[in-house]
């Protein structure tokens, strides 16, 4: 019976070099796998949320890019489906799992939008959705008396569909994105690009980036974020491909042997994983394989701040106003406050 | 730009955690499995940072074991005896293994135990700490703030050195746990614990154990909770406190270098597990439970503190009706308070100031009015005395005068009798004289 010793616990212990034990290491580097420890225990959480005009193929997108019924429209019962008269906010979470790896996805759908007549203000729910999560959090995290960890429902990702056109971004496009990549991380996409050929679609995109940059909205990754000449070379790529020009679907078909996702069509069968067909697979891997946590550290520590800086000045600026003071004497004099009002005691 | 703020209608929130998370199965292969990696190669961007506080009489060889611990040569020579009271020194390093960079702070108490009179020992411990703690509290209280670059420096574990008396826990001992363990992470440790052997060292051991718990000090106990680690952490509670020796010295032993302390009746090896509990602590603090000990710093002794701080400080989550207060609402009640509160002693200041000043006013009044008077006296004296000066003078000059013509009177007739006749003058003047 093998008594089970020091060695067999520890990970990537000194077995490496031969005879004699390699005594100068230390084993700071275990908490490498210490942390991959704690992250598989605590689980990950995404919330996604997808804006588009009805019709656009965003629940079956979201179905597979997550290979599962995530969708609004695959929980929901209803058989209806009749265009909402305002714009409606569901959101619907999934605990997925993965090589052990477990996820809380909630998946937030905006049913409505663009979809009436007249669609002015119609961002105005959305930004009001996405800043009360910040609120909530913002709440929470001041708190007293407040929860170990804090429940993140604060949106993380944008998904913007933008409709196969061909020209160029319709004003409703340009006016949502422009506000809320203010206060989110915004990835558009052409959503349906089965019926875009290559070249119109290279167009296409040209236009559309043009516009953005014209219009100086700053889509997911942005510029400024970049942290070192590695991640400016690797999202510099990115910003080249985008908008990603997608197709979605659920349905597996026979292709060359093989059971591919597709869309069947009398003139051919269009693979989705297949990067010659579309880029549906460089918005998985962007968004699922290389930039998750990318993208959660961009909206907790630069959006949710500055959300966080907003709201805190808000009331500040009315009592500043109200006592005579200048603006400018506030952060200091907080500080400043809060140690007298400390040492008062 | 309009941006939508909210007044103070509760938030819509999502309708997840509790009710409506479905399990849901996956039909191929999604790719968030990489998130472990992901999160890690992040951290291993950013770095890590770790913050030991080593507390212990001087003299126990609390630098050495930092040393041997992390293999380097921290600096800094042996402090002295003669400190007058508990300093604490900081000395932060960079080490790197692999890939893996680690900034590392050990705290050293100077002068911990020397003093004659002790009762003021634990204070400036708890100070720093606190110190620690209510920097980060400020951090995340500002406005414009820059928690993922900042620099961490809470202490995340406690090495409290137990000299190896072998009978028990000294007083001090007990009272500077006591206060700390409400504040960080403590390992108790057996320092020099060559000097035991190892029946005594079972025995003080279990008496250390034994005299903790029935103080109610509350030493870090090792997480059970993770089924990878749990087993080896539960055998290491039990192992506590740590008998350790440190040494930086190689010897030679068989064919290999080992670190070890050479006395004429044999070699102690601190990495042999029969003679010391060196490796098992090295194993528990860094490479089983750094992270954890991480945690438990961040969400239980730093939660407990800023709980605690804040409540002092006044505000609450909500007042008596029950209604949810803002951290901001009750800042800005506090602040127009205090700012009252200042006016009002500005007020009485200036009253006291301005009082004062009438008080000396009249005092410098009285004052001038006394000279006055003085000043006319006097000038009414030096003018009597002019006035007599003068007087005496005119009799002095009707005198002088008197005199003078006296004078003339009495020469005049001498020569008038030196005329008359010579001889005769005599006679006459001898008549005149009879």
């Amino acid at each position: 019976m093998h008594k089970k010793t020091m060695e067999d616990y520890v990970p990537n212990v000194s077995k490496a070099s031969g005879p004699g034990v390699d005594f100068s290491y230390v084993g700071i580097d275990a908490i490498l796998e210490q942390m991959r420890r704690k992250a598989m225990k605590q689980g990950f959480e995404l919330n996604i949320m997808v804006v588009g005009q009805s019709g656009l193929g965003k629940s079956t997108l979201m179905n597979t890019l997550f290979k599962s019924k995530v969708s609004r429209k695959s929980v929901q019962a209803t058989a209806q489906e009749k265009i909402p008269k305002t714009i409606e906010i569901k959101s619907i979470s999934h605990d997925i799992e993965e090589k052990g790896v477990r996820m809380k996805l909630t998946v937030i759908d905006t049913p409505g939008f663009g979809d009436q007549i007249n669609n002015e203000n119609c961002w105005r729910p959305i930004m009001k959705f996405i800043n009360d999560q910040y609120e909530a959090y913002l709440q929470e995290e001041i708190n007293i008396n407040r929860k170990k960890r804090i429940p993140d429902s604060r949106v993380h990702c944008c998904i913007y569909f933008i409709p196969p056109t061909g020209h160029c971004l319709r004003p409703l496009d340009v006016e949502f994105m422009r506000r809320l990549s203010k206060v989110v991380n915004i990835v558009p996409v052409i959503a349906k690009a089965d019926t875009l050929t290559l070249e119109e679609r290279d167009f296409f995109k040209k236009k559309i980036r043009e516009e953005l940059r014209a219009n100086g909205i700053d889509v997911y990754p942005q510029k400024e974020f970049d942290e070192d000449a590695e991640d400016r070379m690797i999202n510099e790529k990115i910003r080249e491909m985008i908008p990603f020009a997608v197709v979605g679907s659920d349905q597996e078909y026979q292709v060359n042997g093989r059971r591919l996702l597709g869309r069947k069509t009398k003139w051919g069968t269009i693979e989705v994983e297949n990067i010659a067909h579309c880029e549906f697979a460089y918005l998985r891997d962007l968004l699922i394989r290389t930039h998750m946590q990318n993208i959660k550290d961009i909206t907790s520590s630069i959006h949710y701040e500055m959300y966080r800086v907003r709201r805190l000045n808000e009331n500040n600026t009315v009592v500043a106003h109200a006592n005579g003071m200048p603006e400018h004497h506030l952060e200091s004099e907080e500080k400043f406050d809060s140690s007298c009002a400390a040492s008062r005691f | 730009m309009e941006i939508l703020t909210n007044s103070h209608t509760p938030p819509h929130t999502c309708n997840n955690s509790g009710e409506g998370a479905r399990a849901v199965p996956l039909a191929g292969h999604v790719g968030f499995d990489s998130m472990p990696d992901q999160l890690v190669n992040k951290s291993v961007n950013h770095g890590f940072c770790f913050n030991i506080l080593c507390v212990g009489e001087t003299g126990l060889g609390k630098s050495t074991l930092m040393d041997t611990l992390f293999n380097t040569k921290f600096e800094g020579e042996p402090t002295q005896h003669n400190q007058p009271g508990v300093t604490l020194k900081s000395n932060t390093y960079e080490l790197q293994e692999s890939n893996v960079r680690l900034k590392l702070t050990v705290v050293n108490t100077v002068g911990f135990g020397d003093q004659i009179n002790k009762e003021d020992s634990y204070k400036s411990i708890v100070e720093f700490i606190d110190a620690q703690f209510e920097a980060y509290l400020q951090e995340e209280l500002k406005i414009k703030r820059t928690l993922h670059s900042y620099h961490d420096t809470r202490i995340h574990a406690c090495l409290y050195f137990i000299a190896p008396t072998g009978h028990s826990l000294k007083s001090l001992d007990l009272v500077t746990m006591k206060k700390l363990d409400s504040k960080v992470n403590i390992i108790p440790i057996v320092a020099k614990s060559d000097a035991i052997s190892k029946s005594e060292l079972a025995k003080f051991k279990i008496k250390i154990t034994s005299e903790l718990v029935s103080n109610g000090v509350q030493i870090y106990q090792f997480p059970t909770d993770d089924e990878s680690v749990a087993e080896i952490n539960s055998t290491m509670n039990s192992h506590l406190p740590f008998a350790v020796v440190g040494s930086t010295e190689e010897v030679k032993i068989g064919n290999k270098m080992v670190k070890a302390r050479q006395y004429p009746w044999g070699t102690v090896q601190v990495e042999n597990e029969n003679h010391c509990d060196f490796v098992k602590l090295r194993e528990m603090l860094i490479r089983v439970n750094m992270e954890d000990l991480r945690e438990q710093t961040h969400t239980r002794h730093y939660e407990l503190y800023r709980r605690c701080k804040l409540e002092e400080m006044g505000f609450k989550d909500t007042d008596p009706d029950s209604k949810p207060f803002s951290l901001q609402e009750t800042y800005e009640a506090k602040r127009n308070e205090f700012m009252g509160e200042l006016q009002k002693k500005e007020e009485e200041m200036r009253q006291m100031f301005v009082q004062r000043v009438k008080e000396k006013e009249a005092e410098l009044k009285e004052a001038e009015k006394e000279l006055h008077e003085k000043f006319d006296r006097l000038k009414k004296l030096h003018q009597d005395e002019k006035k007599k000066v003068e007087d005496k003078r005119k009799s002095l000059d009707d005198e002088l005068n008197m005199f003078k013509q006296k004078k003339t009177a009495a020469e005049l007739l001498q020569n008038q009798a030196q005329q008359a006749g010579g001889s005769t003058t005599l006679k006459r003047d001898k008549e005149r004289k009879k």
